[in-house]
């Protein structure tokens, strides 16, 4: 298990290492330069050939290389074009708001996701099985980004429910306390929250109908109906334990589903996270930021499968560690 | 004008319920074709795509104006659908229903190039790592790995960070050369079996190289999953189109795709919501359709793992 485990971390950097190699080389092939201003007007002449030499972008190629790498493994990304401030400190300001934003979508996905896959497997070819299938098909088919938008059209713009942007009231939460002011974040939340959770629990929900249908054709199902378990509790003790397994994967593959939904919310309800970070950074050709955000989304897909990976083995007895 | 549009509208309607027919008729002469259609959602997914590919095809004849023409700025902007105008004004001026018309050809044009690339690419790839297996396979199954490590819409924001402007046939080929990873894995696996089977060995012993074993023996046999990742991987193709387009990164205006018509009307959307909404209805009945289309190909296809 432990030398399965250090192999499998040692390509989960390898992968890392390659990530950020080709990212890097990209970006240096198109010779990005610091030369922008905030407004996207050319820099003086002079001005430019200083931040040139200043940040090192005169040095040669593989000079600049190991000098980034060197700087990522301090946690440095290099300075951003645009904010005239280290890239770092720019992720630091929108990273939590991602994972806030994608932590609620899970959340929602996965609940929801789960009670409408058991509902659906255990009426399947029903009525309402049928129904609740088109409809997560429809809603899995639909652009993120447009499910954004009708519920901002709906419950922002039309019944005032919830606010149309923004993570909090910037003016109000200065004035409340930090209770009424959670509250108002959770409330502008809400909707970017929903739109991503909803695309996600559709997809969550086909694969739990199917596991959960797998499952229930198994001998100790028909053994617990003939003991006379009532069927509530078969479907939701005896059934849904051993369907509980897809979930694993499900959460692998959430993380790149999250990411890039992300991108196209945070700028639909305008939500300053990484998504919105590197839209509005390419705007400014800001490379350093656009870069790195996607090298930590790419460290976050990494570990998500890896954590999906070993949860599989802690969880499932069945599954040999390879090579073992 | 306006008889004339709702006269090609029946008519793009007409050749879809014929095309759909004939499908079905053609169909139930085998096995596959009957499980296909066996699928509740098939015919209607049939039907749905026949629509937007006619319409699309015969772009000029069902369209009532020109997808980039202004008709008058100062009083038909915002214009909400009426007999004029089926699907309202764009903030624009624009007729939503003649550049929905038009962006059919792109949305539906950009999934179906970029998916063949990709599908090629991960077929070539596939058979490739899973016929010569050893440093082959470590090589390409490594590049691989990393190519899913990144989500592709951050590799596709890095690439157009680079370009002052992408051209259509350059995004088509990014998205098509940045999607082809799953296919790959998934033809490899089962390559890797197809590979022991006799007939290979038959095809080897009669002197056959290994091109010709991959490609006349091997990938043809693979078809299944082949054929089912395509029809599920045009949707995801036009989302992602769509979501570049949306963020103003995509095809570039006045030329009209499903996805940067909601970029070019979104922030009048309390104004025209007609110009946003219509646009992502029709990527949805699209998509919609194509996933039904995959989840029966795959019954259809592969009768072993037959859905409930």
């Amino acid at each position: 298990m432990t030398a399965w485990l250090v192999r499998r971390l040692a390509a989960s950097i390898a992968i890392v290492v390659a990530v950020v190699t080709l990212t890097f080389f990209l970006i240096h092939l198109a010779h990005g330069t610091p030369c922008v201003l905030p407004e996207g007007r050319p820099v003086p002449p002079e001005v430019c050939q200083r931040l040139i030499i200043q940040q090192g972008y005169d040095k040669p190629l593989l000079v600049q290389y190991a000098k980034y790498v060197g700087g990522l493994l301090h946690g440095e990304f290099g300075l951003s074009f645009w904010q005239r401030r280290p890239v770092i400190d720019a992720l630091r300001d929108a990273m939590p708001n991602t994972l806030v934003l994608a932590g609620a979508a899970l959340l929602l996905d996965f609940t929801l996701g789960l009670a409408l896959g058991v509902y659906q497997a255990a009426r399947a070819r029903h009525f309402g099985d049928i129904a609740l299938g088109n409809a997560a098909l429809f809603v899995n088919s639909m652009p993120t980004f447009w499910l954004g938008l009708v519920l901002l059209l709906v419950f922002a713009q039309g019944l005032h429910w919830f606010p149309v942007g923004g993570t909090h009231d910037v003016v109000l939460c200065a004035r409340l306390d930090s209770l009424r002011c959670l509250g108002d974040r959770l409330w502008h939340l809400a909707l970017p929250a929903a739109t991503l959770g909803l695309v996600g629990a559709a997809a969550t929900a086909r694969y739990q109908r199917a596991a959960m249908l797998d499952v229930l054709a198994q001998d100790f199902v028909r053994t617990a109906r003939a003991k006379g378990v009532r069927e509530r509790r078969v479907l939701l003790v005896h059934a849904l334990r051993n369907a509980l397994l897809p979930f694993i994967t499900l959460f692998g593959l959430a993380f790149p589903f999250l990411l890039t939904g992300a991108v196209l919310v945070e700028t639909v309800f305008d939500w300053p996270g990484m998504g919105w970070l590197s839209v509005t950074a390419i705007g400014y050709r800001d490379y350093p930021v656009v870069t790195a955000v996607a090298v930590v989304a790419s460290v976050l897909v990494v570990v998500g499968n890896l954590v999906a990976d070993v949860l599989y083995v802690v969880a499932d007895p069945r599954i040999r560690v390879p090579g073992e | 004008m306006t008889v004339w549009t709702w006269l090609a509208l029946a008519g793009a309607v007409l050749v879809a319920v014929v095309v759909t027919a004939e499908a079905r008729r053609r169909a139930a002469s085998g096995a596959p074709g009957r499980r296909f259609f066996r699928h509740p959602t098939a015919a209607p997914g049939v039907f749905v795509l026949a629509f937007f590919v006619t319409i699309a095809l015969a772009a000029p004849l069902v369209a009532p104006y020109p997808y980039y023409l202004q008709i008058d700025v100062v009083h038909l902007a915002d214009q909400a659908p009426s007999a004029q105008f089926l699907l309202g004004t764009d903030p624009y001026s624009r007729d939503v229903w003649s550049r929905l018309v038009y962006g059919a050809r792109i949305s539906l044009g950009v999934g179906t190039v970029a998916m063949l690339v990709a599908v090629t690419l991960g077929a070539v790839v596939g058979g490739v790592a899973g016929y010569f297996r050893r440093w082959a396979d470590t090589v390409l199954m490594r590049v691989v790995d990393v190519g899913l490590a990144i989500p592709r819409i951050f590799v596709l924001l890095v690439v157009v960070a680079l370009w002052d402007r992408v051209s259509l046939p350059v995004l088509v080929l990014l998205i098509g050369v940045t999607g082809w990873f799953g296919t790959s894995r998934l033809v490899r696996a089962e390559v890797l079996s197809l590979r022991e089977r006799e007939f290979v060995g038959a095809a080897r012993a009669l002197g056959a190289g290994s091109v010709r074993v991959i490609f006349r023996h091997v990938l043809p046999n693979a078809a299944a999953p082949i054929i089912v990742s395509a029809a599920l991987g045009i949707g995801n193709v036009m989302l992602l189109e769509a979501g570049l387009s949306f963020l103003g990164l995509g095809v570039p205006s006045p030329k009209a795709s499903w996805g940067n018509m909601i970029y070019d009307s979104w922030h009048k959307i309390t104004v025209s919501p007609w110009a946003s909404l219509f646009p992502g209805l029709a990527i949805s009945l699209v998509v919609m359709a194509l996933n039904a289309m995959g989840d029966a190909l795959r019954d259809a296809l592969d009768p072993r793992k037959e859905g409930a």
